[in-house]
């Protein structure tokens, strides 16, 4: 298998987004926002659609219109009550919707919107494995550099706000990693499941870790042997590797509930 | 002694709903351990709330001259289910005492596990949060607090959901710590009983100020939570 040049780069982008997507995505279960990668899932989308009509690098416009998607929902989430949850939606369906429209514009509503939409790892360049491991190296040097203040900001955002650090800007950086996240993984798991790994092994590991550490450690290499056993079952078996991935990792939680059980 | 709060004939209502604080006027000298009680919904945790600047007044003048602030909100335990050990949590506390990036020093590890002995944990700081019972991590978060070395520590309803003795035990740990530390304390509850004895000062609110004063001299009516509802 690995005596192929595009199985030895799908594994090697499949690396990245495996470590990248629950470091990130720690961060969005533990703030009870396991659903916003979704959201900027769908504003990628409109993303890759702008990348078609202006011919642009899809990885480009997506990361850019992620980046703006992001930050948009998460000034809306700081609204309260429902109008902050109807913004989202607005925002999250405006995105989907404008993305259909985009695409039909560019006359690229065919099978090539199927990568980005549910991944296609074997395609993955070797130019676009130097753009994912670039993005993906600085978003987890940017976690591992603020992994304090983060979590600070995770474990009781009031307090972190009261005591002064700035949980504006701590929040809207979390919201940029996971549009970097989106941008960098729509290729291997595809922007309609690329959510689904940033949360479940992260869900998983908090079955069986023993502190916030542990669990995203544990996410971490939770997610990398989902890609990694997901590429290689999907290769042996013929299977789309994007769901096999995921999948994969579904079947982590499934595994560690015993211990949760145990545990309680 | 210095003043550490003021709040000049302030009025506050949530959108435009009815005024939750009426023209309320109070100051709160330095290392005073003041208890702030009155009914649910009588606008307590407004108040503090005020103080600490996360909303603001609509009529009236806040004043805060406290620059390191320890913060227990009334629903900081919800954070519990994350799988967090006692050492974690008091560590992010420690935070803004640092600076953000890289790892905490050695003088800031010292700093979190001296909070965490402060309030008795030391021998569970490496347990979970979600292990430990509703006393000990409402002790596990005012270790939290304790991390930043505030000079204004509010703690609202630190006692909801926790059994009697270790509100009572709660009360003791907190006179201890206002006296070793020197601390202004801001103490709010609809069940004051626990650190009447330790409070200097009781200030009652009702959407308005009803009593500002030493606990001895709080009209007997008052000592029941429920005077509100009738």
């Amino acid at each position: 298998m690995l005596e192929l040049e595009f199985m030895r780069l799908a594994f090697a982008a499949g690396i990245v987004v495996g470590l990248l997507a629950p470091a990130v995505g720690f961060f969005l279960v533990q703030r009870r926002l396991s659903l916003i990668g979704d959201g900027i899932g769908h504003v990628a989308f409109a993303g890759v659609a702008l990348g078609y009509l202006l011919d642009l690098p899809l990885v480009l416009t997506a990361l850019i219109v992620s980046i703006v998607g992001a930050l948009t929902i998460e000034a809306l989430r700081t609204r309260r009550g429902a109008a902050g949850d109807q913004a989202l939606a607005l925002v999250f369906y405006t995105g989907i919707a404008g993305g259909v429209v985009l695409v039909s514009a560019a006359g690229a509503l065919n099978v090539n919107l199927f990568q980005f939409l549910f991944g296609s790892i074997l395609t993955v360049t070797r130019g676009d494995l130097v753009v994912i491991a670039a993005l993906g190296a600085a978003a987890l040097a940017v976690i591992a550099l603020l992994y304090r203040a983060l979590v600070a900001v995770v474990v009781d955002e009031e307090g972190a706000r009261v005591a002064g650090l700035p949980v504006g800007w701590l929040n809207a950086l979390t919201a940029g990693l996971a549009a970097v996240t989106i941008a960098v993984s729509m290729r291997v798991v595809g922007i309609l499941l690329i959510a689904a790994l940033m949360v479940l092994p992260v869900v998983a590991a908090g079955r069986v870790a023993w502190s916030m550490r542990s669990t995203m450690f544990l996410a971490m290499g939770i997610g990398l042997a989902s890609v990694l056993a997901g590429i290689t079952i999907a290769y042996y078996a013929d299977l789309p590797p994007g769901g096999t991935t995921v999948l994969v990792a579904a079947a982590a939680v499934l595994l560690a509930e015993p211990a949760a059980v145990l545990r309680r | 002694m210095p003043l550490t709060v003021r709040l000049d004939h302030v009025s506050f209502a949530y959108g435009h709903g009815p005024p939750v604080l009426r023209d309320v006027s109070l100051e709160i000298d330095r290392g005073e351990f003041v208890a702030i009680a009155g009914p649910n919904g009588g606008g307590k945790t407004t108040l503090v709330r005020l103080v600490l600047g996360l909303e603001q007044p609509d009529a009236g003048r806040v004043e805060l001259r406290a620059e390191r602030l320890g913060y227990l909100a009334q629903r900081a335990q919800a954070g519990v289910d994350a799988p967090l050990t006692v050492r974690e949590l008091v560590s992010a506390g420690r935070v803004p005492r640092t600076r953000l990036i890289g790892p905490l020093s050695r003088s800031d590890r010292d700093a979190v596990l001296d909070a965490i002995d402060r309030v008795g944990l030391l021998p569970l700081a490496e347990r979970r949060l979600s292990a430990l019972s509703g006393g000990q991590q409402q002790r596990a978060f005012i270790a939290k607090a304790l991390a930043a070395e505030p000079e204004l520590l509010v703690l609202d309803e630190p006692t909801t959901g926790v059994d009697v003795e270790s509100q009572e035990s709660l009360g003791a740990l907190l006179e201890r710590l206002h006296r070793e530390l020197d601390v202004t304390i801001l103490y709010v509850s609809h069940e004051f009983g626990a650190v009447e004895r330790f409070v200097e000062r009781i200030i009652l609110v009702r959407g308005e100020l009803v009593y500002d004063g030493p606990p001895k001299d709080l009209p007997e009516l008052w000592h029941d939570p429920s005077h509100a509802h009738a």
